[in-house]
């Protein structure tokens, strides 16, 4: 008799439950036999382990004590109207002058017009990759968007300089090659890779049962992304675009270098302005510690703090927000 | 073309990379009854129904020759819209898979897909969803909770659900994967009586594991192996009087 191969099939309940019994007592008598040491050895590592998790908490909170201690002593003094309220910012004359107004549109300009230009090159890229590319065109992909991750923002900044800020020049009216435009597309090109890999993430971690049951009922592919896709994966694309906020807010050196560095409220997308951000990098050197200026530098830096916590936990909201909806 | 035959195999083969899955495999699948597909794990049973379909070429790597002519039509052929012939043949899965968005939405997601959304008023929608879901007996269970997630009900309701959100692209065959596997006893029995009364509209096609199932819920019976078919017939005679020597090892729990 020649059955075939297909007849081994695996047995319906695969382990017995008697042996999975006998297994319990097994494993634990070795724990038992252990003793005291074996106790303490795990105390250690718990209490180890414990500490790795609250340490994020600390930091965050020295963060915060230092950086605030810094800006203390001119907290009393400053004047928070000039400070939000106003765009002179001339910390080095006679009379010092902290407005940090422009400074702060600039950075929100600058991020805003950047993400604008990144989240849908990213997400797009992000379902590319995850449901229309074959499998070695993905892997290329993502080996290109690491290493486009890995890239120093130094470099960026001087990718902005030199071959961005010529075009800029030419097509695009801009008098000066440093300016909102040119900041914006370095920062969305930084971005870029890490919203991909953050969404390409969410998209494949969904089931592929809801592709099948899409496709099966007669959807197309991009119905498919835009339908059921979007929405299962919506809290990873939604952490991704934060992330990618994230980074274009709080981006030092690539803006540094391409934004041009003028402190006033951009009108068109080819002015030039400048960022809290580089203001703190490009003054701190000169600043002396204990002065004024230098406790304004810090102050610029709580104001950071704050922004991209704002953004976190907004963030934060509309994921609830949304899972509240899905679920009322 | 006989219109008493609703899928019509001719020959067909098909290949996943170099791996022949199915081997010269011709069939005739009568409309208005149930037909379960039947044999041991990888005989082929669940590639052939995933071939009526053509979700199969998902894949990528599957390749294929011979016919299979549903309602006058070769699937195979280049001109053929898979959406269409998607829409025909509907499909329920192994594991009830509503989509991640209201019971609501699951259930016009299909016509969604397939009609000008200008057709489509919030009567028309709604007027539909009602339908479908009497049709599965889920209407009194859920109507107070139409906009909550799918996900979100017992896998019995789900499998309903998924039964209901192809009835509203009126489909001429449904072809089923295991359909109560993931079910509990009671959830077999109401989802087997729904599949009962839906024969009188639609051609089902079952691929089943449960020999008892197969033998109470199916008219007739295809046994497969090794990507072959060993027998098709009416239920009462493959369990009964077994034509092949294979068949009645198989139905007796010998292999498989």
């Amino acid at each position: 008799m020649s059955l075939p191969p297909a007849a081994a099939e695996p047995p319906g309940g695969a382990v017995p439950t008697g042996d999975g019994n006998g297994g319990g007592v097994v494993g634990r008598v070795p724990a038992r036999r252990g003793g005291r040491a074996m106790f303490r050895g795990e105390w250690v590592i718990e209490f180890l382990i414990r500490l790795c998790g609250w340490s994020s908490i600390i930091c965050v909170a020295a963060i915060f004590y230092f950086i605030i201690q810094e800006a203390a002593p001119v907290l009393p003094t400053m004047d928070w109207g000039e400070f939000f309220g106003s765009v002179i910012w001339r910390p080095t004359s006679a009379v010092p002058r902290y407005g940090a107004l422009a400074l702060i549109v600039g950075n929100l300009a600058v991020a805003i017009v950047a993400m604008a230009m990144a989240v849908p090159l990213g997400l797009g890229a992000a379902v590319y990759i995850s449901e229309f590319a074959g499998p070695r065109v993905r892997e290329t992909m993502k080996i290109a968007i690491e290493v486009l991750a890995a890239v120093p923002s130094i470099v960026w900044g001087f990718i902005g300089l030199t071959i961005i800020s010529p075009l800029l020049i030419r097509y695009a009216g801009a008098e000066l090659g440093g300016n909102l435009l040119n900041g914006a597309v370095i920062l969305a090109l930084m971005s870029v890779p890490l919203i991909v890999s953050i969404s390409e993430d969410a998209l494949r971690a969904v089931p592929d049962s809801y592709r099948e049951a899409a496709m099966a009922l007669g959807a197309n592919k991009w119905e498919m992304v835009r339908r059921v896709l979007f929405p299962a994966a919506r809290n990873g694309l939604l952490a991704a675009c934060m992330l990618g906020v994230g980074r274009a807010v709080g981006e030092t050196m690539a803006v540094l270098l391409a934004t041009g560095n003028v402190v006033q409220i951009p009108h068109s997308f080819v002015d030039p302005i400048k960022t809290l951000t580089a203001t703190i990098a490009a003054e701190m050197g000169e600043a002396t510690p204990g002065q004024p200026h230098y406790q304004v530098l810090f102050l610029i830096g709580i104001l950071l703090l704050v922004i991209t916590c704002a953004i976190n936990v907004i963030a934060d909201f509309i994921i609830k927000g949304a899972k509240a909806k899905a679920n009322a | 073309m006989n219109s008493s035959i609703s899928i019509d195999v001719r020959d067909f083969n098909l290949w996943y990379g170099d791996f022949q899955a199915l081997h010269h495999v011709s069939v005739e699948i009568k409309p208005g009854i149930i037909t379960s597909l039947i044999g041991p794990s990888g005989c082929g049973k669940t590639t052939l129904l995933r071939s009526f379909n053509r979700i199969n070429e998902r894949y990528g790597n599957v390749r294929t020759t011979g016919r299979i002519t549903i309602l006058g039509k070769n699937i195979l052929d280049e001109d053929v819209s898979v959406a269409s012939l998607r829409k025909r043949t509907g499909m329920v899965f192994q594991r009830p898979n509503p989509l991640p968005i209201s019971v609501y939405e699951n259930v016009i997601f299909g016509i969604k897909s397939h009609t000008p959304s200008s057709q489509l008023g919030r009567r028309v929608l709604d007027e539909a969803v009602e339908t479908a879901l009497r049709e599965v007996s889920l209407w009194e269970d859920v109507k107070d909770r139409l906009k909550s997630r799918a996900t979100e009900l017992t896998l019995e309701q789900q499998q309903k659900l998924c039964i209901a959100r192809l009835l509203p692209l009126k489909p001429d065959i449904i072809l089923m994967d295991e359909p109560c596997s993931a079910l509990d006893a009671a959830g077999i029995e109401r989802i087997e009586e729904l599949i009962g009364e839906l024969k009188r509209t639609f051609t089902i096609v079952m691929v089943t594991h449960n020999m008892a199932q197969a033998r109470r819920a199916s008219d007739e019976c295809i046994f497969m192996l090794m990507g072959e078919i060993i027998e098709h017939s009416a239920t009462v005679e493959l369990f009964g009087s077994p034509k092949h020597e294979k068949t009645g090892m198989y139905i007796e729990g010998r292999y498989g």
